[in-house]
């Protein structure tokens, strides 16, 4: 697997100078169907022991696979997302190896004739920076079951629920070279399946789990030996794995060791990577094409419909905010990363300023989301409301200051801002009357501070606050503002 | 191509089949027997031929995506050797 | 009541319908004779409480004029299709005390149609044989044997316990299964007729599998008619099977017109193999007569790659094997033998379940298929295969259908041949290219040789075409005139 990433990525420092991370992922996301890959048993997650499981899951002698359509579709979906080849042929392999949570003694996956052929990912990194990840391949294949080692002194017990699950499995060039990028990647392969409806990137269920290739190389040299970390389960983990692996290859190699290439585990209690010892045995697989299958032939017309299926995805959306709504990179990146949110921010721009719109989205609501750790279909404000709010700013009605004691009232107790404001009296004093009385009086009350202002003009800022203080924070400051300079004669 | 013991023992292994040492021999013997038999295809030139996948010629067929199956824990563990609480049982495996 | 277990099958199906006698007698019947002759081997489990059981539920519908089209017939599985509830072996160690809790599409067929079952046939284990003889449940002995000798000679295999059984009238009519030759071979070597119809036409689902793309089952049964009504029974597309075809079952018996005049058989002149023996050749030459006679026209054809045939055979069949029998390790079902871990428990449960054969297949089968062997042997194997189709795509341009001897030889001694794997392996010479081609082959019965041990010929047809193999088989089976029976020398 060659990387084809050109430009040198960022460094990091050993004790005999710089060093290049070279990292490769490959990715497991499970297809969202309500059937296994090749049986008609459920493929919902939590169930009672075996309850999930068909004859078919169980290897039970004399049993065969027929193949779900819907994953067929579901894996195309995915290749068309990553702007990859959909191969109108691919081949069923068996991958022989005994386990005991793998019933038949084989995994039904794709090897030389996967689904999907190479493909790519832009992957947005904080302060405008993008890079293209190559994909070279996606391939189906079936989960395993699961083994539980701690219910019994010398047993094992084995459920076969998730045996069978159908899996995408999506493998990366190594063109990632932070654990920052490496994170960054998942994130947008997370985006992108979840955009497509095919993979719903439920890491702590484990319907999405990354396995991640590390090694080392000087800058512009030859890649080094990688070591496999596998099944790590959230960004972060992907990030501290990345860190640990890079800087223990790091260690040894400049204490003149050698990376023995093999597959390791990562301990997330400790923040570590460790061999895992049971693999000393060299696998020989043994793929060959599953007899009990036929060659998977797609037809051109069924991808081309697939294809007209698919939703806006969050590069084309990105562009599409940047375009229209006059967002910068960052911000827009932000809002697309999850389609609801994306959805949100639309409903609240929607003839309003966008800007505003975005900005009000991102830290406000995020920020408060984030806090209470919601998911912005769960927002208690709706999007309607946070619109409305908005408006309400644009149109003069209430301050920005005044806004966010609004969105405050909505958040927490309900109702529609527009109410809010009217009940609580919170609109905005436009009245010059009203204002030039208030400062009339806070003129009047503070005759040393006029004296002051007249040689320190940035001392208009407390004026200011006091007249606003007055009004209860309604005055609108940009009429606060004119009327005190004039009658300061500032 | 020639098997020797060791190749016996490695192929024995990978197949999870416990082999006696004294059959590693005998085996080896037989499996040279029957390898040099069927190496009498290298006498036809295939190099321009598929390998077969398939002797139907008709396409894959596909399933909906319904569940129709499952829901028989019972069913499905009632052969096993050993198990408890419709899990199957096996002795313990590290890692 | 013992004429009852000497009718056909279509006899038998006529009897019933003009209540000659009742489904209960003819069960009855047959179950008697069964334990008559416990001493062949032939049953690894009766099932007479089954049976009696089907046979009145038969009686019932045929009174009330509801009968299905095979009402009351009783039969033989062999124990390679799994039988919901009813212990299935396949003739190994390994699979000790399953009970399938689901029954296989094609006795799930035979019983919807109203057939009653006997019990489950001995076998070779896991189809892996052409005697029987590698049985964990011991050998099969064949109900012939030599004009004045009493040798035990093999049934043939792997469906050898199907062979004797309708071939001892234990049974009027057995399912098999066909890998490499495992119907047409056995039912050669007893007298008696079976087909392997086209890859795709009977469903594998619920059949424990040796050679997935190569595995087929068919009826052994005591005429060619009958093969043709048990397989119209047994044929169906199944979408449970990936590679089961959806295509139509014709009526088998209308196809047996008796005419078979201006049709093309080609004679392949590569199955005339260096040592055939000259009872084969002029078997062979017999049967050439009789299609002549009635009108055929005979054309020789060539299949350049049949040679290569048996090799390609013997690394395909294991390599699916090693494969398809990693599921017996002792967690689900079956023999568990205890080990320190749970690799060793692996290894002592399939060294002690597994036999020499079936062990002696499985390491080919890894080897094959193990890293740096792959192309050499299994995709070269897979190459040939091809080449083999294609042989005969080019030889049924020119014919209608192909005709052969099925075995070469007649049935053995048991013990005869079992220290080299080769010989026995050539037993399937004539019989796997048609497995490898995925297309029909008939073994009908064609008289005895001089020391009174039958011989079957095989004719081969196009893909999906039983019919014409039903037609032509019949054809032949009255030229060669009634095959006696084999005696009852086995009776207690
Ligand atoms: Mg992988
Ligand atoms: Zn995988």
């Amino acid at each position: 697997m060659s990387t084809t990433r050109t430009e040198t990525g960022p460094l990091v420092d050993g004790a005999t100078g710089k060093w290049e991370i070279v990292i490769g992922m490959e990715v497991h996301a499970q297809v969202l169907s309500k059937a296994k890959l090749f049986s008609g048993a459920s493929a919902a997650f939590g169930a009672e022991p075996n309850a999930h499981v068909s004859f078919v899951d169980a290897a039970m002698p004399g049993m065969l696979p027929v193949i779900n359509r819907y994953c067929v579709e579901q894996a195309v979906r995915t290749g068309l997302g990553l702007k990859a080849q959909i191969n109108n042929v691919s081949v069923f392999d068996r991958k022989n190896y005994f386990y005991p949570d793998l019933p038949a003694g084989y995994q039904i996956s794709q090897y030389k004739s996967p689904i999907v052929g190479e493909g790519e990912v832009i992957v947005d990194l904080p302060g405008g920076r993008a890079i293209t990840v190559g994909i070279e391949r996606l391939h189906l294949e079936q989960d395993a079951g699961k083994s539980l080692h701690d219910q019994h002194p010398h047993m094992s017990f084995v459920d076969l629920n998730r045996a069978g699950v159908a899996l995408m499995e999506i493998v990366s060039r190594p063109d990632l070279r932070s654990s920052e990028e490496a994170a960054a990647y998942l994130r947008k392969l997370r985006a992108i399946v979840r955009y497509l409806g095919t993979c719903d990137g439920n890491m702590e269920e484990g319907s999405m789990r990354a396995d991640v290739n590390v090694s080392v190389r000087k800058p512009g040299g030859p890649l080094g030996t990688r070591c496999e970390i596998k099944n790590v389960n959230s960004m972060r983990f992907v990030a501290q794995a990345v860190e640990y692996e890079a800087r223990r290859q790091i260690d040894i190699i400049e204490a003149g060791g050698k990376i023995d290439q093999e597959t390791r585990l990562f301990d997330a209690k400790k923040g570590e990577t460790r061999s895992m010892r049971s693999k000393e045995e060299a696998h020989d697989y043994r793929y060959f094409p599953d007899p009990d299958l036929l060659p998977l032939e797609l037809e051109d017309a069924w991808i081309e419909q697939i294809k007209k299926s698919l939703p806006e995805l969050p590069d084309d959306k990105k562009a599409r905010f940047m375009r229209d709504y006059g967002l910068n990179a960052y911000d827009a990146g932000v809002l697309v990363q999850e389609r609801e949110s994306a959805a949100y921010f639309e409903e609240v721009a929607k003839g309003r300023d966008g800007k505003l719109a975005a900005n009000w989205v991102i830290n406000e609501l995020f920020g408060r989301l984030n806090k209470e750790g919601l998911e912005v279909g769960k927002s208690p404000v709706s999007a309607d409301a946070l619109g409305s709010i908005i408006a309400m700013i644009g149109d003069g009605t209430i301050s920005g200051k005044i806004a966010k004691d609004v969105f405050e009232i909505a958040w927490e107790e309900g109702g529609d801002p527009k109410e809010i404001v009217e009940k609580r009296g919170l609109r905005q004093v436009t009245d010059t009357g009203a204002i030039e009385k208030a400062i009339d009086e806070v003129i009047a009350a503070n005759p040393a501070k006029v004296e002051q202002v007249k040689a320190k003009p940035a001392m208009l800022g407390w004026f200011v606050g006091q007249v606003m203080q007055a009004t209860g924070g309604k005055a609108n400051p940009k009429a606060v503002n004119e009327l005190l300079k004039r009658k300061l004669a500032l | 191509m020639s098997v020797d013991k060791t190749t016996v023992k490695r192929v024995a292994k990978l197949a999870r089949l416990a082999f006696p040492e004294e059959r590693l021999e005998p085996m080896a013997g037989e499996l040279n027997r029957i390898l040099a038999w069927v190496e009498q295809l290298n006498e036809v030139d295939t190099s321009s031929v598929e390998p077969m996948t398939s002797v139907v010629k008709v396409s894959l067929k596909m399933r909906e995506d319904v569940v129709t199956d499952g829901n028989q824990p019972i069913a499905v563990t009632e052969n096993a050797p050993e198990g408890e609480d419709h899990f199957f049982a096996v002795p313990k495996v590290v890692e | 009541m013992s004429e009852l277990t000497d009718l056909t099958i279509a006899d038998a199906r006529d009897g019933l319908k003009k209540k000659s006698f009742s489904a209960r007698e003819l069960a009855d019947a047959h179950i008697k004779a069964i334990e008559k002759g416990r001493a062949l081997n032939a049953f690894v489990t009766e099932t007479p409480d089954l049976a009696r059981k089907m046979a009145l539920e038969s009686d019932r519908r045929i009174a009330a004029g509801e009968a299905r089209p095979l009402e009351g017939l009783p039969l033989g599985i062999k124990d390679l299709f799994c039988t919901k509830e009813v212990l299935t072996t396949a003739g190994s160690h390994i699979l000790d005390g399953f009970k399938p809790p689901y029954e296989s599409t094609v006795t799930r067929n035979l019983w919807d149609a109203g057939a009653v079952m006997l019990g489950k046939l001995n076998m070779d284990e896991f189809a892996m044989g052409s005697s029987n003889e590698t049985s964990y449940y011991g050998p099969v002995t064949n109900p012939w044997r030599r004009k004045g000798a009493n040798t035990k000679l093999v049934p043939g295999g792997s469906s050898g316990g199907s062979a004797a059984a309708v071939a001892a009238r234990m049974v009027l009519g057995a399912t098999g299964t066909d890998t490499g030759g495992s119907i047409r071979q056995p039912a050669a070597v007893t007298g008696i007729a079976g087909i392997k119809p086209t890859y795709g036409r009977c469903s594998r689902w619920g059949i424990v599998a040796f050679a997935s793309s190569l595995d087929q089952a068919g009826p052994m049964a005591r005429t060619v008619r009958d093969c043709a009504i048990m397989l119209k029974a047994m044929a169906s597309h199944d979408p449970m099977d990936s590679t089961s075809v959806n295509v139509r079952v014709p009526d088998y018996e209308r196809a047996m017109t008796g005419e078979v005049r201006g049709l093309r058989v080609g004679i392949p002149k590569e199955y005339r193999i260096d040592g055939m023996p000259a009872e084969i050749e002029a078997l062979w030459q017999k049967g050439i007569q009789w299609l002549k006679d009635a009108g055929a026209q005979i054309v020789d054809v060539s299949l350049p790659h049949t040679k290569y045939a048996l090799p390609a055979y013997y690394i395909v069949a294991p390599a699916e094997a090693s494969s398809n029998l990693a599921r017996y390790d002792g967690v689900r079902y079956g023999l568990r033998v205890p080990g320190k871990d749970i690799i060793s428990m692996y290894e002592n449960t399939r060294a002690a379940g597994f036999g020499r054969e079936v062990q002696r297949r499985i390491l080919i089968g890894t080897y094959v298929l193990s890293a740096g062997y792959y192309d050499a042997y299994y995709i070269k194997a897979q190459k040939l295969r091809t080449l083999i189709a294609q042989d005969f795509d080019q030889a049924f341009e020119k014919v209608d259908v192909l005709l052969t001897p099925t075995a070469p030889g007649p049935a053995f001694g048991i013990g005869e041949k079992t220290d080299d794997p080769i010989s026995m392996y050539l037993n399937d010479v004539f019989t796997v290219t048609v497995n490898l081609a995925g297309l029909p082959g008939i073994s009908v019965p064609a008289g005895l040789n001089n020391e009174g041990l039958p011989l079957g010929l095989q004719l081969i047809g196009k893909a999906f075409d039983e019919s014409t193999l039903f037609r032509v088989g019949e054809v032949i089976e009255r030229s060669a005139g009634p095959t006696p029976r084999p005696g009852t020398w086995w009776e207690v």
